[in-house]
């Protein structure tokens, strides 16, 4: 696995692996790892699944410095077992968020890439959503803020979808995913006439970067690139909400609002196209920039209380 | 037990809890005050409209101030799985009422959320789990992911899945299984009058999160608050 990238401001975010995301979000040389593959903290259960581990159960949380301030962070790698959560990996999250308590850093960052639950251990990966969730309310109160960072290979999925939902602030790229219920689990559940899975088109534009960006769900739009996640998360951690009564008054406000206008829409385009883009067809292929300057002519995205 | 016997053995001078489209809201005379109840009834999924009405009812309560504690009774499917609900953002629709329950804890509400039924996956995150105290009466269904679906995804038989289950119960679903993960604090006694046993599940929380301490104490999570706590010394805390 690459661990350091030649040329971050390049780099593919969705390509790279936790440990590369991490090196090149940071200032360089600046990163400490808390618990780190050396200490092979594997997990418990998967043998009885015949099942290979890895050294870091596929989380590295740590510390490091972002543009000359101290920040925690959490990274999940994709590539094992689909990021998800099982009670390893999730207790690293839990203990960073409780040393964040107490250390006051500029900022969380979780760099999300995850299919949710590890169903091998599934009550213990659900219970430590549930303990991330609390641990994020309780340091957001504190005024630390919590920015996520959505782009790689597994999305943010299941609880994943639902820890996001919970943090300050979140910056997506065209791939990036968040949902719930992910494309296959609606198929088997449902039908493939209510989700076709295997309609990629349908999957970005129901759950990617661009529908979460347009309709409210994400703060940021980000190219997928390490250097454009860097520049992102920086603007972000400027402009986190507090956690508090009036902050949850307005998105409860938001998301009311949002069911009233869209709660009778199908398809994203429809809604795309209520917000006043004029040709919602061409959203998926526009550019970056293009995406920008399309947002910044549109009023819906930036109320953004959550 | 179902709704209605809770209700009665909590409330026995009567309350205004009521059940729509499987959304629970009201209240009772508790302590002196009120207590608040939210929740799901009938194994209903939940989805973004009643994720939407159970936060608006936490944030009311929240809003009146004056410490209210919140009841979140809770026998549901699992989140509602479509097409819309997802396209409409349906994870910080269930983020936002977890999040409201978490205010509402931080704000002097005490929140207890008990489990009488089915619950699974990002329904059980939103509702129950996100409470500080979480009990279960006993035939409750807690589960992630029921066993067939998980020897779907892990193609391991499912005989060999139901005999794992048996001393394994970190994977397997149900409401013992959920205790000794310590994601379930207790469990009530149906024969007993439900008000006091509410009552010291509530006097006795604790500030901090206990779910992965009393996972090790009980067996089910066995590393969890020893990986939390080493993360916290190698940050120079603990």
């Amino acid at each position: 696995m690459i661990d350091r990238l030649a040329d971050p401001t390049s780099a593919s975010w969705y390509e790279a692996s936790a440990r590369a995301r991490i090196d090149g979000l940071l200032d360089a040389g600046g990163f400490r790892e808390f618990v780190g593959p050396e200490q092979r903290r594997m997990s418990p259960h998967l043998p009885l699944f015949d099942l290979p581990r890895a050294f870091d159960d596929g989380m590295v949380v740590g510390e490091g410095i972002l543009d000359g301030r101290p920040v925690l962070v959490a990274a999940q790698e994709g590539r094992f077992m689909g990021g998800a959560f099982g009670e390893v990996h999730g207790a690293k999250l839990v203990g960073l968020l409780r040393a964040a308590r107490q250390r006051k850093p500029a900022a969380v960052l979780i760099l999300f890439d995850t299919g949710g639950v590890r169903l091998q251990e599934a009550n213990a990966g659900e219970t430590a959503i549930a303990e991330v969730m609390r641990a994020i309310a309780e340091v957001r109160a504190l005024g630390v803020p919590v920015i996520g960072l959505i782009g790689g290979r597994a999305g943010a999925y299941g609880g994943g979808g639902l820890i996001a939902g919970t943090c300050s602030r979140l910056a997506v790229s065209e791939s990036g995913r968040i949902s719930v219920s992910g494309p296959e689990v609606i198929e088997t559940n449902r039908g493939a006439e209510e989700f076709d899975s295997r309609d990629r088109a349908l999957v970005w534009r129901t759950m990617g970067g661009k529908h979460r960006r347009l309709t409210g769900g994400a703060d940021a739009f980000a190219d997928d690139t390490v250097a454009a996640f860097r520049a992102a998360a920086l603007n972000l951690i400027g402009r986190a909400p507090a956690f508090d009564l009036a902050t949850l008054e307005a998105e409860q406000a938001r998301l009311e609002q949002r069911l009233a206008r869209f709660g009778d829409c199908r398809e994203a385009t429809e809604i795309w196209s209520r917000l006043g883009v004029n040709d919602p067809a061409a959203v998926p292929a526009t550019t970056a920039s293009a995406f920008d300057a399309l947002l910044s002519g549109l009023g819906e995205t930036t109320h953004d209380a959550r | 037990m179902t709704l209605a016997e809770i209700l009665d053995s909590l409330f026995p001078d009567g309350h205004t809890v009521a059940v729509a489209d499987g959304i629970v809201s009201g209240d009772g005379p508790f302590r002196g005050g009120r207590l608040a109840v939210i929740g799901v009834d009938g194994g209903t999924p939940l989805g973004i409209e009643g994720a939407c009405r159970l936060s608006g009812l936490v944030l009311d309560v929240v809003r009146r101030g004056g410490g209210t504690p919140i009841l979140v009774a809770v026998d549901s499917g699992s989140q509602r799985m479509s097409r819309r609900d997802e396209l409409l953002g349906l994870n910080e629709y269930l983020a936002h009422l977890a999040k409201t329950l978490l205010l509402a804890d931080a704000q002097g509400h005490a929140t207890i959320g008990l489990v009488y039924g089915h619950s699974a996956a990002g329904a059980f995150i939103a509702t129950a789990l996100a409470t500080r105290v979480l009990a279960g009466l006993p035939g409750a269904n807690p589960t992630v992911m029921d066993l067939p679906s998980v020897a779907r995804v892990t193609k391991l038989p499912l005989d060999r899945l139901e005999a794992m289950a048996k001393d394994t119960p970190v994977f397997a679903p149900g409401l013992d299984n959920m205790v000794q993960t310590g994601a379930v604090h207790a469990v009530l006694d149906p024969g007993q009058p439900l008000a006091p046993q509410i009552a010291a599940l509530m006097d006795d929380r604790s500030d901090a999160d206990i779910r992965d301490r009393l996972g090790a104490e009980r067996g089910g999570r066995p590393v969890a608050g020893d990986i939390a706590d080493r993360v916290m010394r190698e940050a120079g805390l603990g």
